[in-house]
């Protein structure tokens, strides 16, 4: 079953083409990288997916409804409904602990429930650091509370965008660890990212360059 | 209060608790602001009251005298005084003036109360002292010159008239009757001893009188008739002078009340100037005040694009952001608003010890004015960068771009 469908999108810059003519198609469930050198489009393409940009020409269906013509109110609830979003810079907010970071995405969302939080911080292994401010975590343990607020609002999809790209090996393991867990559990997810180990783990890869798809292979090693 | 109210306090205090050092920049610019409005305010409030009381320095500003020839009873006083607020009467001095001899030659004696006669004129300057109306006098500097007078002296005055069938001699201490071989006319030479307990400068007509106790003076002219002039100090505009002077001279009371023009005109003007400078000063220091607050908040907030960029990413809406962003200035705004508050009393009173050497009168009304303002200022201050703020691309600001 259709998550989310674009079809022609094009996103122009005067000029420039970030995106020409895109179309993909991602099912519920599927687990995609986004690969490609800087400049390719990868970006572009995450924003407007994630609703935070909208195409110049084409259509983003999101679960069946065509988003492209929404209001920016009427995106940022749908996008605030239906996605989390993991940054490479983690982009915690630096007076509020891990908790308090997670209990913001569902402030937003709906009602926020600090024993759900805690449970979220669990699921990535750092209830223990529940009070502590990002400046007292790890970049690991940074990235690690990014994911459990993005999947706080139990998600249809999770956009990241370069997960591991500011982490060492060790983190970037727990981190793709968590991505194999929430797959499992059914959780789509768009992973963009220069790093082939990351690409590796998909289900599909998908690779762009000056703004269009060049390839979209599953991945014959998924899972094993 | 449910979830999602207590988050968002949550967040407010956090941001305001553990950006400590960002928060006190802040803070410290709406406290600088408030400060100066509240002191500044509370200066020109006060600049009034404080120069009604300098300029009572120069003397009385209201006299009363009496009303067709009749004579001003102390009872006709008393009431006249009492029509003026008693925290605006400073006091009020009666004087009786009579003519006499001393040494042969005609001086002026001045009947007076001296346990108020500084009170309205404090600007008299006494070598020696003021008599305590034991026999003593105050004998004024050009007379003192004149007969070779000083502190300690004894002066001999003489009262001399016509004895008529209505004026009573008997009892009379010292007297002597002689009969004016021209007219064939009886007088009555009294007189009275008393000391000189100080010499009075004052640059002014005060200097050609000798003063002495109205009971002195009564015991000398054999008579108690009423004085001839009260000086009233009354630390009042003259608009409000002028209220309390229609009130005594429609009443039924006789006599009359006069402001003097002088005093009464040059204190209005300069009372004026002065407001309208304090009231200038006032302005622009808020103006620049404003700026300086908006400045820092801009600054403030401008840091904190990326987060206003990630709680977009997060789904807030543009008036949830404004909406928070407002509340911690707002709370800054109050939270320097009292502080400002009570910091400007300190700063006024100082400046009232420094300048008028009184402490400066605690507007309670100021309070709320000063908190209200800050509050108002901040939250307008902050508006003008958050507005901005939640136009930022979440995608770019995310970016790092």
């Amino acid at each position: 079953m259709k998550l989310l469908e674009l079809k022609n999108v094009t996103k122009r810059y005067g000029s420039l083409y970030a995106l020409d003519k895109v179309s993909l198609s991602i099912d519920k469930g599927e687990w995609i990288a986004i690969m490609g050198p800087s400049g390719s489009g990868k970006s572009t393409m995450m924003n407007i997916i994630s609703c935070m940009d909208k195409p110049t020409e084409g259509q983003v269906i999101f679960d069946g409804r065509d988003i492209t013509k929404d209001s920016r109110k009427k995106l940022t609830e749908f996008h605030r409904d239906k996605i989390g979003l993991v940054f490479q810079q983690f982009h915690l907010i630096n007076y509020l602990n891990a908790v308090e970071n997670v209990m913001v995405a569902q402030y937003y969302h709906s009602m926020p429930d600090e024993k759900e939080a805690l449970e979220a911080l669990e699921r990535v292994g750092l209830k223990d650091r529940a009070k502590h401010l990002p400046s007292q975590l790890s970049g690991g343990e940074q990235q690690r509370v990014c994911i459990a607020r993005a999947l706080i609002n139990s998600p249809e999809l999770i956009l990241a965008d370069e997960p591991t790209g500011n982490l060492d090996e060790a983190n970037e393991n727990i981190v793709l660890d968590l991505f194999k867990q929430l797959h499992k559990e059914g959780t789509s997810l768009i992973v963009v990212t220069h790093d082939p180990e990351v690409g590796e783990v998909a289900q599909r890869v998908v690779r762009l360059e000056h703004g269009k798809i060049v390839s979209d292979k599953k991945n014959d090693h998924f899972g094993v | 209060m449910n979830k999602r109210q207590r988050m968002f306090v949550r967040m407010v205090l956090a941001s305001l608790l553990r950006r400590r050092s960002r928060m006190i920049i802040a803070l410290l610019a709406i406290v600088v602001g408030a400060t100066i409005l509240s002191g500044l305010g509370m200066i020109y409030y006060d600049v009034p009251r404080q120069m009604s009381a300098q300029f009572r320095s120069y003397g009385a500003n209201i006299i009363f005298v009496p009303k067709d020839g009749d004579d001003m009873t102390d009872e006709a006083i008393r009431k006249g005084i009492e029509v003026f607020p008693s925290d605006k009467l400073e006091g009020y001095t009666p004087y009786r003036y009579e003519n006499m001899k001393f040494n042969n030659q005609p001086v002026t004696l001045a009947g007076t109360d001296f346990s108020s006669v500084l009170k309205t004129s404090p600007y008299w300057h006494i070598s020696g002292e003021l008599s305590d109306g034991n026999g003593g006098s105050l004998v004024g500097r050009k007379i003192a010159e004149k007969f070779g007078l000083s502190v300690g002296d004894s002066i001999s005055l003489l009262n001399s008239f016509e004895i008529t069938d209505d004026k009573d001699i008997t009892g009379i201490p010292d007297y002597e009757i002689y009969t004016d071989p021209q007219t064939g006319e009886k007088y009555c030479d009294h007189s009275i001893d008393l000391k000189v307990s100080g010499i009075l400068e004052t640059g002014g007509s005060e200097e050609d009188y000798i003063y002495v106790t109205l009971a002195d003076l009564g015991s000398l002219m054999l008579s108690d008739r009423s004085c001839d002039i009260v000086e009233v100090s009354v630390a009042a505009r003259e608009d409000e002078l002028k209220g309390y002077l229609d009130k005594i001279n429609k009443s039924s009371y006789p006599l009359t009340a006069k402001p003097v023009k002088r005093v009464t005109a040059s204190e209005s003007t300069v009372l004026s100037k002065l407001e309208a400078l304090v009231l200038i000063v006032t302005l622009v220091v808020l103006a620049l005040t404003m700026i300086c607050v908006a400045t820092t908040m801009m600054a403030v907030i401008a840091e904190r694009r990326r987060e206003i960029g990630l709680r977009k990413a997060l789904g807030a809406l543009d008036s949830s952001i404004v909406l928070e962003f407002l509340s911690e200035g707002l709370v800054l705004g109050a939270v320097g608003g009292i502080l400002g508050s009570v910091l400007g009393y300190l700063f006024a009173n100082a400046v009232s010890m420094n300048v008028f050497s009184s402490a400066i009168t605690f507007r309670p009304l100021l309070l709320p004015v000063t908190i209200i303002a800050s509050v108002i200022v901040t939250g307008l201050a902050c508006l003008i960068p958050i507005r901005s703020a939640v136009d930022v691309d979440p995608a770019l600001v995310l970016k790092g771009e």
